[in-house]
């Protein structure tokens, strides 16, 4: 068929012009699409190449949503030399799958299992380093503090507590947690705090990896926990139609008092309107005593693909990244932590509380959609949904997510 | 080509009536064959593997058939294709009564029936957004009415009672001028004589329009059946925009849950996606087969 | 006509269909309106919740150039018609060729083509998404605007045949037969007879597969990941996952992402209807 060679012509040469990296450039593909993501994104590249003038940088940036499904496809067919990801089992998939590179030997050369040790975890598979973190953020419970002065509450330390303090909110017209739902993954934030104090990490780990059905009494016990704040109607309605940033007005307006969510939702609280001492931060309440207290920290990293070009360039770049002061500088655009140890101590008060907290934790967790399998995770996201609109489904929705569970950890 | 044509040997020349449909065919259907015929029978091969994109293709014989027979979601989306096939088609005595109301000559009428026509010029992403804002809580337009209305707030597109209705409306909007356009022309060519000799008949309003125009507007409405049944199968582009299948897949539609088993973050089976993907074209064939004889008898009978 | 002209109608009736007539398109595209306002919008309005009252001032200048200064739609509209105007092209070369083979010449498989390109024409896409992707990812055109192209050709020519094919038959046999008998040979009757009788047909086509494929989603979600390459309906929906909440933008980039075919649609108007409403007339 000689169409389908000149195809193929037309193809290579294509090909040719499209992505190629010459000698002293590398690629990177990544998900900075939101303005400060881009902001340090586009300093580190600036840093990066006055350290490394020989070396070319071309960045691609994705929508962060629309990413999550383009790297798959370049992994395979057009790698680029780095890609952004995450840690976990989240990047299990691409290294059994045998799409990132082994990246042992930047950490052994430039000291990095000492100064990201933290992480090291996170990053090991089969005994070997997958990539390098540059980031982490703490999760938790943001509040407004002159609602909870008006009202009279104290941050809740309890579940008990907790309670109380919503049934005041309730009684005053306010409700007392905002979310938005449309895009699942902020329900996750809710069943992994619950479990993890529930249960604990183990059990919450357990789970993830598909170790434990879905029916287990542990699960229901901590949807029925769920139930407690989901019944009274602790949420704001409609949080199914509205994404996680357009659930913030509400607390911006005082009708909603607190937030589930992760550290970069003050930047868009304060965008809002909100003052920096009207945020307040506390840590997700204990439910079941005497369990050590672990926490989600969600970390972020870079790899080098098993396919790219040049993978000599890439690793310098990686080097540069872990570095303490590379960490410091992007961190401190990002409004979130450096994973280097060395890195300095962030300023803001908000990732100060978060810093104290995470060094203090017994565990961490990366988020139930890095956490668990992909379509386990989006399954279970789904259903989480479904729960929080229609708690007395939840049996139904346990019995459906063990369904799923078996199949794909069969 | 033209070298070829102009090269006139013996044998060309005896056969040139013979070969040169097949050389005008050629580039076209060689097109046609690549990237339609082959990936069809492709995808009914993939279907009956377990694959995900990246590593090798697993034979499991019937396993996605079965195990989509056990898919709740599967059968959601098979009940909202089925709503979307229902109701999609109120586009077509929609797009006729908008036509009725427009087929007059006023000034300016002309520029109101392009602007009625619009909503089908503009892209699905764009309906989506559109509709999007429009049932959006607390500032869209709808849900601001519907709050008016009633004194309550309703979430359309979070809520699994309306979220297929929403959308469907959505669609409903350019496919009615769609069917708008296509009964315009047709009004346009009726025969004059008959509708003026049923009046004298004492024919008027419905009786007319029933008896007289309509079997006049046959084409028109044949038309109309097509493009909508083929749309209602194919919306993807508006329940990926609007909703991605939400809430908790109570939108899905068959072909947003193909693509979302098959490319989406959350996962690459290709296979199975293949599978739904194998349903859908099975179900449209009824339709295409039915188009099909009908064109062949017109065929026949030209 | 049908129905009755309104001038032979009561005074009063007249009078209140002048009225209506004005009211309905208003309701028919009362979103568009909104939206449309909601574009100009300055961006403090929305925050301080005035959605629907007069605009404080005037923010469409600010807004628009916003799109396009902090987004890459420009790029994408680039994107868009890098994909569009070859897809025309190439789908209406190919269908004249096919068009007229099947509309011209008598012989066995005439029909069996022609209705093979009717059904294609017709299937899902899904049926075809794996395959299709598959191929392109191998043949190196993955997320490349040329990769988008040939798949539109490809499936584009199918309904284009349908039209040409029709359209052709609707011309006199006799030319051709003429022609034949002076000893033309086939391609110069296509190329200096049948070819110069076409043009209203490419016209409308064009028209037509312009916004088929200006406004495709799904191929462009399916067939290409980066900006590089992305055209303008699937990085509108990128775009809208970035500026949640901040609808005077995404407002203002769906206007933008609108105008071409609007605009192609206006200035062809005619064109596009006779392409639109083919077969719905003749029986």
């Amino acid at each position: 068929m000689t169409f389908f060679n000149g195809l193929k012509a037309l193809a290579l040469s294509a090909a040719l012009l499209s992505s190629t990296a010459f000698a002293g450039e590398i690629v990177i593909n990544s998900d900075h699409s939101d303005p400060a993501p881009k902001k340090a994104m586009e300093e580190l590249i600036a840093d990066f190449q006055k350290a490394h003038p020989d070396i070319k940088v071309k960045w691609n940036n994705f929508d962060h949503e629309g990413y999550k499904a383009a790297i798959r496809n370049f992994l395979t067919a057009d790698a680029p030399d780095v890609a952004a990801w995450y840690a976990g089992n989240r990047m299990e998939p691409f290294v059994k799958a045998g799409l990132f590179a082994d990246v042992s030997d930047v950490w052994t050369a430039n000291g990095l299992n000492d100064q990201l040790k933290s992480a090291a975890s996170s990053m090991t598979i089969d005994g070997k380093k997958w990539g390098v973190p540059y980031t982490y953020y703490q999760w938790g419970i943001y509040y407004r503090k002159d609602i909870f002065e008006k009202q009279g509450i104290t941050p809740p330390k309890t579940w008990a507590e907790l309670l109380a303090a919503c049934e005041k909110l309730k009684a005053a017209g306010i409700t007392p947690f905002t979310i938005g739902t449309k895009a699942l993954w902020p329900t996750g934030g809710w069943f992994d705090y619950l479990n993890l104090r529930v249960n604990g990490y183990e059990f919450h780990m357990d789970l993830t990896s598909g170790k434990v059905p879905y029916t287990d009494p542990r699960v229901k016990a901590v949807f029925a926990k769920w139930a407690e704040l989901v019944k009274p109607g602790y949420f704001v309605a409609n949080h199914a139609a509205i994404d996680w940033q357009d659930a913030v007005p509400q607390m911006v307006q005082g009708k909603a008092a607190m937030y589930l969510m992760g550290n970069f939702a003050v930047a868009t609280m304060k965008s809002g309107g909100l003052k920096e001492e009207q945020i307040g931060f506390l840590q997700f309440p204990q439910i079941t005593p005497n369990l050590p207290v672990a926490e989600e920290a969600p970390t972020d990293t870079f790899h080098i693909p098993a396919k790219a070009k040049n993978k000599e360039d890439a690793k310098k770049f990686l080097a540069y990244v872990a570095s303490p002061a590379a960490q410091s500088k992007m961190n401190a655009t990002l409004g979130q932590l450096p994973v280097n140890s060395k890195a300095e101590k962030p300023q803001d008060v908000f990732l100060k509380q978060g810093f104290e907290m995470l060094s203090g934790a017994y565990a961490l967790a990366q988020f139930y959609d890095r956490d668990a399998n992909a379509e386990m995770a989006k399954a279970g996201m789904e259903g989480f949904q479904e729960f929080m609109v229609k708690p007395d489904k939840a049996d139904a929705i346990l019995e459906r997510l063990e369904k799923i569970r078996q199949r794909v950890h069969k | 080509m033209s070298e070829a044509v102009s090269s006139s040997t013996g044998y060309w020349k005896k056969n040139q009536q013979r070969l040169a449909p097949w050389l005008f065919l050629a580039p076209g259907m060689a097109m046609f064959v690549i990237y339609v015929l082959f990936p069809i029978i492709e995808s009914i091969w993939i279907s009956f593997h377990d694959w995900d994109g990246l590593g090798d293709k697993v034979w499991i014989g019937l396993g996605n058939y079965v195990e989509l027979m056990g898919d709740d979601s599967f059968y959601t989306s098979l009940k909202n294709n089925v709503l979307w096939l229902v109701l999609y088609l109120l586009s077509i005595p929609a797009g006729l009564a908008v036509a009725l109301f427009l087929n007059q000559t006023v000034t300016g009428i002309r520029l109101y029936k392009s602007l009625f026509f619009f909503p089908f010029v503009i892209s699905q992403v764009v309906v989506g957004l559109i509709f999007t804002w429009f049932y959006a809580p607390d500032f869209g337009l709808f849900s601001k009415l519907i709050e008016n209305l009633t004194g309550q707030q309703i979430a359309i597109l979070a809520d699994e009672r309306f979220v297929t209705y929403g959308i469907i409306v959505a669609g409903l909007w350019p496919q009615t001028a769609y069917c708008m356009i296509l009964y315009l022309t047709g009004l346009n060519n009726i025969n004059p004589e008959q509708v003026e000799a049923a009046r004298m008949d004492g024919a008027k309003g419905i009786k007319l329009l029933w008896y007289v125009v309509l079997p006049q507007l046959a084409p028109a409405t044949f038309i109309a059946m097509v493009v909508t049944v083929i749309g209602s199968l194919r919306c993807f582009d508006l329940v990926s925009i609007m909703t991605s299948g939400g809430p908790y897949g109570s939108s899905q539609v068959l072909s947003y849950f193909m693509y979302e088993q098959a490319l989406s973050e959350y996962g690459f089976r290709m296979g199975y996606g293949a599978a739904i993907a194998v349903v859908l074209f099975l179900i449209m064939m009824i339709f295409i087969t039915l188009f099909i004889v009908r064109m062949l008898m017109q065929e026949r009978n030209s | 006509m049908f129905p009755t002209p309104i001038q032979k109608a009561s005074p009063f009736a007249q009078t209140a269909y002048k009225v209506v007539l004005p009211l309905a398109l208003v309701l028919w595209l009362l979103p568009l309106i909104g939206v449309a306002i909601t574009s100009v919008r300055p961006a403090s309005d929305l925050a301080a919740g005035n959605y629907f009252g007069i605009p404080s001032g005037f923010g469409g200048i600010e807004n628009y150039t916003a799109v396009f200064r902090d987004s890459p739609i420009g790029l994408y509209i680039l994107n868009s018609f890098k994909v569009t105007i070859p897809t025309v092209i190439g789908a209406v070369a190919l269908s004249c060729l096919t068009g007229f083979a099947l509309a011209v010449y008598k012989f066995r498989a005439n029909l069996l083509l022609f209705f093979m390109f009717v059904a294609g024409n017709f299937i899902p896409f899904q049926i075809l998404m794996v395959p299709v992707r598959d191929m392109t990812l191998k043949a190196g055109l993955y997320d490349t605007t040329l990769g988008l192209v040939l798949f539109h050709v490809a499936f584009q020519t199918g309904f284009c045949t349908l039209f040409m094919r029709n359209f052709i038959k609707g011309l006199p046999f006799a030319l051709i037969e003429s022609a034949r008998v002076e000893g033309v040979s086939e391609w110069r009757i296509f190329r200096y007879i049948v070819l110069p009788l076409m043009r209203p047909a490419i016209a409308a086509l064009s028209v037509l597969v312009f916004t088929f494929v200006w406004n495709d989603y799904f191929w462009a979600t399916v067939l290409v990941q980066g900006q590089h390459a992305m055209p303008v309906t699937a990085g509108l929906y990128s775009l809208n996952g970035q500026w949640v909440a901040a609808w005077h933008l995404v407002s203002a980039g769906s206007i933008i992402a609108a105008l071409p075919p609007v605009a192609m649609f206006f200035l062809m108007q005619k064109h596009f209807i006779a392409g639109l409403t083919l077969g719905a007339t003749k029986g």
